[in-house]
Parts: C-alpha cells; sequence; structure tokens
C-alpha cells in the first residue's frame, strides 16, 4: 500500500513536468498549427544556463535561465515565420532540423560530456509524510505544476490576449479578419510556452543534473508523444496527455519486473499506438472531426 | 513525343545515380566510401519517397524496416561459429543461417517488406499527426526490442564482422533498381490512385477507391525497398548498432527528401545525394583542405552545426523542396 501511494506521487511529480512540456508544445500548435519539435532544445539552453551560473546567487541563476529560455523562444517565433503558409510535413521537418542545428551548437560549445547543475540541492532531500517518504522537489514539481496550469488557464480565460488566442486556434482567419493580430497572437504564445519550459528545466534538473546536449530533446519526445495521444485539437487534452504519459511511464517503470523493464519504451508505445487507433483524434479530444474512417 | 517526357522523367534521376556510382570510381579510397554511403543514403530516401510521396502521410517509422532489412542480411552472412561467440542466444534458426550475399539482400527486402505488412494493417487507418506519431512509436519499439532481446540479434553489442560486399557496382544498381521500381509504382495505376487520393481524400474514397488498401501496398512496397537499402548498408559498413539505425537517420533521410522534394523521385534523389555530397564536403575539411597557399582547416563539431544550418535554411526558405516536387521533363521544342 505504502509503496503503490509512493509510485502514485512519484508519477504524479513526473506527469506534472511532462504537463508543463505539453502545454508549451500545446499554446504553439494552438495558434500556428505548428508542432516545435525544438520545444526541448529551450530546455536545454536554459539547463546549460543554470549549469553555467551555478556559482552565482540562485536569483541571478534562476534570471539567466529564463532570460535565456525567453531569448531563444522569440528567436524561434522570427525563424518559424516563413512556415506560416507552409505544409504540415514541411513545418514538422523544419523544426526537427532547428532542433538538431541546435543540438549540433550545444554539442560544439559544451562538448558530449555533459555538465552539472547544482541549483537548489536543498529540495533533493526527503520528507516522510506517514509512512511514505518523498522528496521535496517532488511535491514542489506538483505543486509549481498545479499553479502555473491555473495562471494559463486564467491567462486564456480571463484576459484580452487569451480571448484572441483562443479565437486565432479555433478559426484563424475570421479571428484575423475580426482583427486579431496573428503575430502578436502567435509571439505571445511562444512567451508563455518559453515561461513554462523554463519552469520546467528548474524542476528538471534538481532531479537529473546532468546536462547534455541531447536533454530537452530526449523530454520533448515522449511530450509531443502525449500531446498527440492527449488530442492536439484542445489545450486542455493536450496538458492531460502530456500527464499521463509522464504518469503512465513511471508506473510502468515500477509495476514491471526488474527483467522485463528493459521493455518499458516498447510497453509505453505499444499503449500509445492501440490509444490512436483506438481514438486517432486523442484520448481526451471531445472532437470526432479528425476520426477517419478509411 | 509523351514517351520523351515520360522517359526523361526516369531517365534523370538514374542519369544522376549512375554519374555518382561512376566518377566515385576515380576518387581516393576514403573519399570512395563516402560515395557508395551516399548512394545507399540515396536508397533509403527513395524507399521513403515510395510511400510518403505518393500517399501524402508522412512516416518516421520507415528507418525500423531499414533495421530490421540491415539486421537481417548482416546475421545470415555472418559465420555462424563467429556468430555464436559474439550473440550466444541466438535462436538456432538465425544462428544457423548462412546464406550468400544476394540471398542475404532479398531476404532483407522480404523481411522489410513483411514487417511493414503486418505494422500497416492497423497503422494505415491513420492519417496526420496521429500517423506520424504511431510510425514514430513503431521506430521506438523496433530499436527496444533489437537492442535488448538477445534471442534474435547482438542486443546491444555490435554486429560486426558482416562481408563488406556493397561495391559501387552493387550500391549504383541497388539504387537504381529501387528507383526503376520506385517508377513503375507511381505510373501505375496503384500509385496514380493513391497520387489521388492524398490530394483529394473525400472524392477518392467517392470514386471507390480503398484508400486503407492503397496506402497499404505502398506501405509493404517502401517497407521492402527500405529492408533491401538496410541490407545495402550493413554490407557496406561491416558491423552496425541498434543505434545506427535509429533517431539519427530517421531524421536525416526525412529531411533529405523534404530538401529534394516530397513529392518527386527526382526530389529523393536530389536531396539525399546533396545532403550527403554536403556531409562528405564537411567532413573532410574537418581533416583539413589543402588550398595551394594554406589549409582550411575547421574544427570539429563544425560539419553537424553547417549541416544543421544549410538544412534548416533550405527548409525554411524553400518550403516545397529544391525540385518543387516536379520530376525532370524533357519537351522538344515544337
Amino acid at each position: 500500500m505504502t509503496s503503490a501511494l509512493q509510485t502514485l506521487i512519484d508519477a504524479t511529480a513526473l506527469g506534472s513536468i511532462y504537463a508543463l512540456v505539453a502545454m508549451g508544445i500545446g499554446l504553439v500548435f494552438g495558434v500556428m498549427r505548428l508542432v516545435n519539435f525544438a520545444h526541448g532544445e529551450l530546455i536545454t539552453a536554459g539547463a546549460y544556463a543554470l549549469a553555467l551560473t551555478n556559482h552565482l546567487p540562485l536569483a541571478v541563476s534562476l534570471a539567466a535561465c529564463f532570460a535565456v529560455v525567453i531569448g531563444l523562444v522569440l528567436a524561434m517565433d522570427v525563424a518559424y515565420r516563413p512556415l506560416r503558409t507552409t505544409t504540415p510535413t514541411t513545418m514538422l521537418v523544419t523544426t526537427f532540423a532547428v532542433s538538431f542545428l541546435l543540438q549540433a551548437v550545444a554539442l560544439l560549445a559544451f562538448g558530449a560530456r555533459g555538465q552539472n547543475v547544482g541549483v537548489l540541492p536543498e529540495l533533493n532531500r526527503a520528507v516522510s509524510i506517514g509512512d511514505v517518504r518523498v522528496r521535496w522537489v517532488t511535491l514542489v514539481s506538483i505543486a509549481v505544476g498545479a499553479v502555473l496550469l491555473g495562471a494559463t488557464a486564467a491567462v486564456l480565460g480571463r484576459t484580452d490576449i487569451g480571448l484572441q488566442m483562443r479565437a486565432a486556434a479555433m478559426d484563424p482567419r475570421t479571428a484575423q479578419l475580426l482583427g486579431v493580430r496573428a503575430s502578436t497572437v502567435i509571439r505571445f504564445a511562444f512567451v508563455m510556452a518559453g515561461i513554462l519550459a523554463a519552469s520546467a528545466t528548474v524542476l528538471l534538473t534538481v532531479q537529473r543534473p546532468l546536462v547534455t546536449p541531447s536533454y530537452g530533446f530526449q523530454l520533448v519526445i515522449p511530450a509531443l508523444v502525449g500531446v498527440v495521444v492527449g488530442g492536439m485539437d484542445r489545450l486542455v487534452s493536450a496538458t492531460l496527455g502530456g500527464f499521463a504519459i509522464g504518469f503512465a511511464a513511471a508506473v510502468l517503470g515500477d509495476v514491471l519486473p526488474a527483467d522485463g523493464r528493459v521493455f518499458l519504451d516498447t510497453a509505453l508505445f505499444l499503449l500509445v499506438i492501440l490509444v490512436l487507433l483506438v481514438r486517432p483524434s486523442g484520448l481526451f479530444s471531445r472532437s470526432r472531426a479528425a476520426w477517419e474512417r478509411l | 513525343m509523351k514517351r520523351l517526357a515520360t522517359g526523361s522523367q526516369l531517365l534523370a534521376p538514374v542519369l544522376l545515380l549512375a554519374l555518382v556510382g561512376v566518377l566515385g570510381n576515380f576518387t581516393s579510397r576514403s573519399v570512395q566510401f563516402q560515395f557508395r554511403f551516399a548512394l545507399v543514403m540515396a536508397t533509403i530516401v527513395i524507399a521513403l519517397y515510395v510511400f510518403i510521396g505518393n500517399s501524402g502521410v508522412v512516416s518516421f517509422g520507415h528507418v525500423s524496416f531499414v533495421a530490421v532489412g540491415a539486421f537481417a542480411a548482416g546475421l545470415t552472412t555472418v559465420p555462424e561459429a563467429l556468430k555464436l561467440s559474439l550473440s550466444p542466444d541466438l535462436f538456432p534458426l538465425i544462428a544457423g543461417a548462412e546464406v550468400g550475399n544476394a540471398v542475404s539482400l532479398v531476404l532483407a527486402a522480404a523481411v522489410g517488406g513483411a514487417f511493414a505488412f503486418l505494422v500497416g494493417v492497423p497503422l494505415m487507418r491513420l492519417s496526420g499527426l496521429s500517423a506520424g506519431i504511431a510510425t514514430f512509436a513503431v521506430l521506438v519499439i523496433t530499436n527496444n526490442i533489437l537492442r535488448n532481446w538477445e534471442a534474435i540479434g547482438p542486443g546491444a553489442r555490435t554486429l560486426s564482422l558482416v562481408p563488406e560486399t556493397t561495391s559501387f557496382l552493387q550500391a549504383t544498381c541497388g539504387a537504381i533498381a529501387v528507383a526503376v521500381v520506385a517508377f513503375a509504382y507511381q505510373r501505375s495505376r496503384f500509385g496514380r490512385v493513391l497520387r489521388a487520393s492524398s490530394d483529394d481524400a473525400a472524392a477518392a474514397q467517392g470514386a471507390g477507391i480503398e484508400i486503407h488498401r492503397q496506402r497499404l501496398l505502398a506501405f509493404t512496397l517502401s517497407g521492402a525497398l527500405a529492408g533491401f537499402a538496410g541490407g545495402l548498408l550493413v554490407h557496406l559498413l561491416g558491423s552496425i548498432t541498434t543505434q545506427q539505425v535509429y533517431l539519427d537517420l530517421a531524421f536525416v533521410t526525412l529531411a533529405m527528401l523534404v530538401i529534394g522534394g516530397v513529392r518527386s523521385l527526382w526530389g529523393a534523389v536530389v536531396g539525399a545525394l546533396l545532403v550527403s555530397g554536403v556531409n562528405s564536403l564537411l567532413l573532410t575539411a574537418e581533416g583539413g583542405i589543402g588550398l595551394g597557399v594554406g589549409e582550411l582547416n575547421v574544427p570539429t563539431g563544425t560539419r553537424l552545426v553547417t549541416l544543421g544550418v544549410v538544412m534548416a535554411l533550405i527548409l525554411l526558405f524553400r518550403p516545397r523542396g529544391l525540385t518543387g516536387g516536379r520530376e525532370v521533363t524533357l519537351r522538344l521544342p515544337r
């Protein structure tokens, strides 16, 4: 019982981090119909910023992380501008190429061996709640995840720019005709995605302190899978999908027998295929539009 | 007149491949390897094109067919004694199998095609991003199993001592053969029907086209070609690990196809050869290029950055690919 509860708490924490990443991907997809593979490199860049400012005060480190991530995300906004009129395949492959490029730059600049981030080490200490021992970072991840998701929902639901973003996501042409400026909305979505990514970076580096050029890429792949499995048509379902994949990965990792654990990916991705076959438009999606019968 | 136009559509890619094969013969030994590698990459990209170009559905999963082809061809050509010392847990059937070079390539194609068919039966119902992610899942699963199940391969270890039989003749003929098959398919009734369905799925279905069946046919064919290309690859390298036929290769081959132009055979060939060429040039430059007066020597690691920049720029500013997805069509002046 204790270990089941332990597993659930750990899984919720991992799910929260994936949800932050998934929400960033979903925000950009909503307003631009673009799946940004290079979202992971935002996390990598943030993690390197933390690693390089390790010796400085915490506030400086965090500021550097957020500044670098938001700077990079604004650069992506500009770079992706020519893509707005192209096909989904080209968009996908281009963002993949940008991701490849940024990883190559990181490899050239920092080498393959990896660097250590030592920000907020006290979060790795354990705390006992009843019979269960959890690390602080687990609780903080869940709390920060919940707060940021709530904040994003508030921005989307209660502000003008949020309303415009929802309008643009629903019907870009009509939104434009009604005076919504596509560039402003897209830039805002990118910045929000950047803030979410930077927050996820800080939480993630506490648990996995070794930063390599493929640090964020390894995270974004499952998150992206989660987004599609959850359903890309609504931000809520994309975010839930991200949460679900993180949760499922953590639970499967605990439930599978020791000698079967190497086949974790197989189990996880078989599940993904099954979900897609049963609900092609997404597990939590409401629409039946993408539901195709060939 | 029309026959000339059609002929030139096939002739252009075939001539380009043949040219690369012949030119490569006149270079130094290390550069020769780069040329043969480019031809094998072109073979993989053409296989990819047969499905993606005609159906309009993205597949990240084709490298898994390359992988099973490569391991099938590799495992059946390494001598039995060596094989068992390398991976003692192999199934007796695989451990005992020992065939010649040509048979191993056919086997690679058969395994690739059969695997693609099995995967395709459920997956070809999906379109768009769902299809992309599902095929990606196939890639992850294939890699995960090949890497950890030591009864069907060397697992995480390197499969080495594979006979290096992919000569210039084989690489060139292999690439040309695959190009001819791809062209024959795209001109056939099946190819045209699939293209029609990707242009307008609703209209095609209205006209009585069974999209699922047509996609499955293309997927199986392109899986077989990818498996064959995997056979060529393993016989070129002489050794292979599961990580060599995983994400990096999947991305690079897909990028080559999109850079050349997804919708044409010419685009697939041009994209594969161009990116391979740039890559080889940079590889040589990292070793230092003599320029007469001095030596141009770029630091290690710049290759990947430059390659990334080149690919990203082409994709951003020529989103339909360098060829615009058109074939080369010669017309006599009237």
